[in-house]
């Protein structure tokens, strides 16, 4: 009997450095991976059936919840598609406004992934200099919305908060301040010899893999492919600024990198257009849409990490009766089946990261016990086990305070 | 340009397609025989080059509906393929051997909704857990667990 030569490496249920809940299981030959299966499905909030008991002024709110990271992403689709239910357009302002939130968040977004990146690399300098540059970026945001991370800012119809004019110079600074980084995080990428010893002809997912499996954002950008739902389905502002599409050809990490890098310049020229744009233009932030029409629509965004895709089904109440969710990682995470097996399983770690996977954003379930058929984890329960975890989070932080008041 | 593609469509599939409406000049419905979707869905994804974005399953009054939506980047348009299956036993035939990004929607309408696509090639569970409960089916209307809007919020 010849013993089997394949085995497997468990790289889950939790993510030792992503942190979030998924599971790779590589089945290696020596060093070499020779197939890989993906389980996901570890961590479900139901959003797509919550959404159709909330009014259309409320889903944007839980919709931003899907993602932490591109939490505009999720909203901008919505918005997208509630509006296109009744074909209503909305007033230039807030196309510039929705435009801008949208671009910087991909700055963010992306400077995120370049930092973590850099991390699962073991070269924690890249870590380090990314989330330095990060910060101004969130400061921005702060700036300008109230908020670092949740903005809030998108309804049906326009936005809810408008910009303030003495805040935009300020902005305008952050993003000058922001060029310089980002030029320098350009020439290290294609300079530094650590990150081309790692990430050249690594995971190389070709042009025709991408088209196969649907690929989207930067993982289909750095193959070739020029998908851009910003350019090809222009919606808000994004016809009105100039800004190109950025490809590379190689479809390895290394491309995917200098994507990000590169789009992320192309971001900042949109966000000064934009700022420029809302000094003059003063036609209101909110059309305000009373009544949805019985109908459907459909609404995508470019996020940070590719079209997210929503599809809502009205019949004309107040609350839609379907709402679907697609997320890049939907169609990214399973590329990975191309782009991981044969190669090592040290360049498995960063090729698995490449497609800066979201997995909350993929997920949608519920938990029940196999033999009984019951729910295990019921509303109240969650609602009692999120209140005591707020109770204990107050005394252990009253405590620090009073320490620090002391 | 904007005709020449439901055009082209109705001359190659002429009796399948039951219905076309034009919502807008970027949104086009066409309802079809289920029996003719994978061909029709191959045509769209090989012939006119769009982009598979992804399915929504439904279940209405009337049955189960399932929408494939078809972008073409370049003329600024999704197409949408419904077709409306049998509310007692809904079945269709899979495309995700001749469009493979729909492998895993269609796991996921297979578990969630309870629609049997026939020939897939690798139907397991992907977000339920591999011991669920047979025929429990969540984002089905009648689920007895959670409905929406009436589940204990008290």
């Amino acid at each position: 009997m010849t013993p089997n030569r394949t085995q497997i490496i468990p790289i889950g249920p939790y993510h030792p450095l992503q942190e979030e809940p998924e599971f790779f299981k590589l089945h290696v030959e020596g060093e070499k991976v020779v197939k890989l299966d993906i389980e996901i499905g570890y961590n479900h909030r139901g959003i797509e059936k919550l959404a159709e008991g909330l009014t259309y002024d409320q889903v944007p709110f839980l919709v931003e919840r899907v993602c932490g990271i591109c939490s505009t992403s999720h909203p901008f689709a919505c918005v997208n598609a509630i509006e296109d239910v009744g074909g209503f357009d909305i007033p230039e302002r807030a196309k510039y406004i929705r435009t801008f939130v949208g671009e910087l968040e991909r700055i963010h977004s992306h400077l995120l992934w370049l930092g973590l990146a850099g991390h699962f690399l073991g070269y924690n300098t890249v870590w380090m200099w990314a989330w330095k540059y990060r910060e101004p970026v969130l400061d921005c945001f702060e700036l300008l919305t109230g908020n670092r991370n949740h903005y809030a800012m998108f309804k049906p119809g326009g936005v809810r908060r408008d910009f303030e004019d003495e805040d935009l110079p300020t902005a305008m600074r952050i993003l000058d301040g922001l060029e310089r980084p980002l030029l320098m995080f350009a020439k290290i990428a294609m300079a530094d010899p650590v990150l081309q010893a790692r990430l050249k002809n690594v995971g190389v997912l070709t042009y025709e893999d991408c088209v196969e499996l649907g690929a989207l954002g930067p993982t289909s950008r750095a193959s070739g492919v020029p998908w851009d739902v910003r350019r090809d389905h222009p919606y808000a502002a994004y016809d009105l600024v100039e800004w190109d599409v950025v490809t590379t050809e190689n479809g390895d990490v290394f491309d995917k990198v200098v994507v990000r890098v590169l789009e992320m310049l192309e971001s900042v020229k949109i966000c000064k257009q934009c700022l420029e744009k809302l000094r003059e233009v003063r036609d209101g932030i909110d059309a305000n849409y009373k009544e949805i029409p019985p109908g459907e629509g459909i609404g995508h965004h470019e996020a940070p990490r590719g079209e997210v895709f929503h599809y809502v089904r009205s019949d004309g109440s107040n609350r839609p009766i379907r709402y679907k969710i697609r997320a890049p990682s939907f169609m990214n995470v399973p590329t990975n089946n191309r782009a991981v097996v044969g190669y090592t399983v040290s360049d498995a770690t960063i090729t698995l990261a490449a497609i800066d996977p979201c997995y909350c954003c993929t997920e949608r379930t519920i938990v029940v016990d196999a033999d009984s058929g019951k729910q295990l984890m019921g509303w109240k329960e969650l609602l009692r086990l999120s209140q005591e975890k707020t109770r204990k989070l107050m005394e252990k932080y009253k405590s620090r305070m009073d320490r620090v008041w002391i | 340009m904007a005709d020449e593609v439901v055009e082209g469509i109705k001359a190659k599939f002429g009796d399948a397609i039951k219905d076309v409406y034009e919502k807008s000049s970027r949104r086009t419905f066409i309802t079809v025989d289920p029996a003719r979707l994978p061909d029709i869905a191959e045509y769209c994804y090989k012939d006119l080059a769009c982009r598979f974005q992804i399915c929504s399953g439904m279940h209405m009054e009337y049955g189960f509906e399932i929408l494939y939506h078809f972008a073409m980047d370049r003329a600024n348009r999704i197409i949408n393929l419904r077709v409306i299956l049998d509310p007692e036993k809904p079945s269709i035939e899979s495309i995700a051997k001749r469009v493979p990004a729909a492998e895993w929607i269609e796991r996921e309408m297979w578990e969630l909704l309870g629609i049997e696509f026939r020939n897939h090639p690798d139907m397991r569970h992907l977000l339920l857990s591999d011991d669920w409960l047979e025929g429990n089916y969540p984002l089905r209307r009648d689920w007895k667990e959670w409905r929406g809007g009436e589940h204990d919020t008290e």
